[in-house]
């Protein structure tokens, strides 16, 4: 597969702090990939480094064909990029900031293309200090593609936005992709988002990548699923219960509820119930949950912590 | 570039020709000026102080129109507008000088307003005069704006972009000699007017009003308003790639 960006090392240091400790990136044509992370883990300054606006203090990185150190002009013209604390002037119209960016990037018919994006994006040609918070961000996505780049950068895309809102922006990434064949590379710390948008994440967490995957294989790998398990009867004889088991990862009791996390959830809760049914624990209900990329998330940065105390 | 330049400048001037308040007061500001105190120098300075005064009145306009270009700024770098144009292809140069050449135009256009009244009011200048006059304001516009640019996106907290400015600004304005004539100073204040470059625009400035044109004053007058330019407009953009790599 073709890379579209190739990010070895990258890293950012500020006087007396470091952003960004070493970030290596690979993200392919046509691929939704997610950056997530907590506030303040370095989401941002990466991306920063990767469209240009910021230098790396080290590392190289391949963007959209072009050195980012040597070409940044050549990285410029090739991909877009969408900010988080948005990008238009509330005085200016939809169309005139539309009209001025197509030019900037010479699009043959700034004109035509700016009333094209207007269309699709669902917006009309208003002051945009008047839209909703829905419509401007849309609108900067709509600014950030108007080159049609094989790249778009989106930093937290759906922040701030109301549930409908951030449904629809999300229908208009998957489109991106879908039927224009843009490579998205997105920053968010809501997990759903990742876990409805994205092909692959990268997890990122005090300028480290320290998880990456499908966020099927990640759930898989880092949490196993979960059985819950309401019982009666005394804890420790649970655990002592459950021990035998080689799947079982982990056990957590709170009250008479225990959270028994397992490899796989399929054909376990015959073997768990028989254990505990054993051991004089007697199960009154028991429920089986996927993970969520929040459950993943927790787990790889509860892990950091252990490592670096 | 220069094709870039302009798209920056027509973009911006549309957005400053949008905004029917600014322009009200961007207009009534410097004829309040010139109505509510030129009369009382003519009072003082006797026939002639329309000649003094004018010129006076559009240093005072570039320095605050010009000089404060920076807020628009602040407020581009706020709203994200100036971080969307930097991942454009566009050079950092053009970024710049689109806008510096808004405030230019705003500037002159203010500059007519205020030759306009003061015509009314008994200003008697030679056409000539008025034409040398726009040579000397549009390199000092440049380097003001430029100046003014570089300086708000070199803070740190540009909140206090205003504050500061104005703070530049005033002093610069009565040392200029602007408000009255330097002749009148003691010599120490003399000396430091001396050592700003807006003394030179303003005698400059009143010479070629006053008809002088073979005077050294006047010739003085734009070769500090052409280095000056020179000078701000590359500081300025060395900040401005500086800033924002």
């Amino acid at each position: 597969m073709e890379h579209v960006i190739e990010a070895r090392g990258l890293a950012k240091s500020f006087p007396g702090a470091e952003a960004v400790r070493g970030v290596d990136l690979t993200v392919g044509a046509g691929e939704i990939v997610g950056f997530l992370g907590p506030n303040g883990a370095g989401k941002t300054t990466t991306l920063r480094m990767l469209t240009t606006l910021l230098r790396p203090t080290a590392g190289t990185a391949t963007v959209a064909g072009r050195d980012l150190t040597t070409d940044p002009a050549g990285v410029r013209r090739r991909i877009g990029y969408v900010a988080q604390g948005g990008s238009t002037n509330p005085a200016c119209t939809a169309l005139r900031e539309l009209l001025l960016q197509a030019r900037l990037y010479r699009v043959p018919d700034p004109r035509a293309r700016s009333r094209e994006l207007l269309e699709r994006f669902g917006l009309t040609d208003r002051e945009i200090g008047t839209l909703s918070g829905g419509q401007k961000r849309r609108l900067d996505i709509a600014l950030g593609i108007v080159h049609t780049p094989a790249l778009i950068f989106l930093d937290e895309p759906t922040t701030g936005l109301d549930p409908q809102s951030r449904a629809e922006v999300w229908r208009h990434i998957r489109r991106l992709r879908d039927e224009h064949g843009t490579t998205v590379f997105l920053t968010t710390h809501y997990l759903d988002e990742a876990d409805a948008l994205c092909d692959r994440v990268s997890i990122i967490d005090r300028g480290r990548v320290i998880g990456e995957g499908t966020p099927d294989d990640l759930k898989r790998k880092l949490s196993g699923d979960i059985v819950t398990v309401e019982f009666d009867g005394d804890s420790a004889d649970a655990r002592t219960a459950l021990a035998e088991l080689s799947a079982v990862r982990n056990v957590q009791v709170s009250g008479g509820t225990l959270r028994i996390t397992v490899a796989h959830g399929d054909g376990i809760l015959l073997d768990l119930t028989r254990a505990l049914d054993a051991g004089g624990v007697e199960p009154r209900a028991i429920r089986l949950t996927r993970p969520t990329l929040d459950d993943v998330f927790l787990a790889l940065t509860a892990r950091e912590t252990a490592h670096a105390a | 570039m220069p094709r870039d330049i302009w798209l920056i400048f027509c973009h911006q001037l549309r957005l400053t020709m949008g905004s029917k308040a600014g322009l009200v007061f961007g207009m009534l500001q410097p004829v309040l000026n010139l109505v509510l105190f030129g009369p009382l120098l003519s009072t003082y300075i006797g026939p002639g102080s329309w000649q003094v005064f004018v010129p006076g009145v559009l240093m005072q306009l570039a320095l605050f129109s010009a000089g404060l270009a920076g807020f628009g700024i602040v407020f581009d770098a706020r709203f994200g507008v100036l971080e969307r144009q930097r991942v454009t292809p566009v050079s950092r140069v053009a970024l710049l000088l689109g806008r510096v050449f808004t405030n230019v135009v705003v500037l002159l256009g203010q500059s007519a307003l205020v030759v306009a009244v003061g015509l009314a009011f008994g200003l008697r200048v030679p056409v000539a005069g008025l034409v040398i006059g726009v040579a000397l304001l549009i390199p000092l516009a440049v380097s003001l704006a430029a100046l003014s640019y570089a300086f708000a996106l070199a803070l740190r907290r540009q909140e206090m972009f205003a504050p500061m400015a104005s703070t530049a600004i005033v002093p610069m304005l009565l040392l200029s000699g602007a408000l009255l004539p330097m002749s009148a100073a003691p010599g120490w204040l003399d000396a430091i007017s001396r050592a700003t470059p807006f003394r030179y625009v303003v005698d400059g400035l009143r010479a070629a009003f006053a008809g002088h044109y073979a005077s050294g004053t006047l010739a003085a007058g734009l070769v500090v308003s052409l280095g000056f330019a020179v000078v701000a407009v590359t500081a300025g953009t060395r900040t401005f790639i500086r800033r924002h790599a």
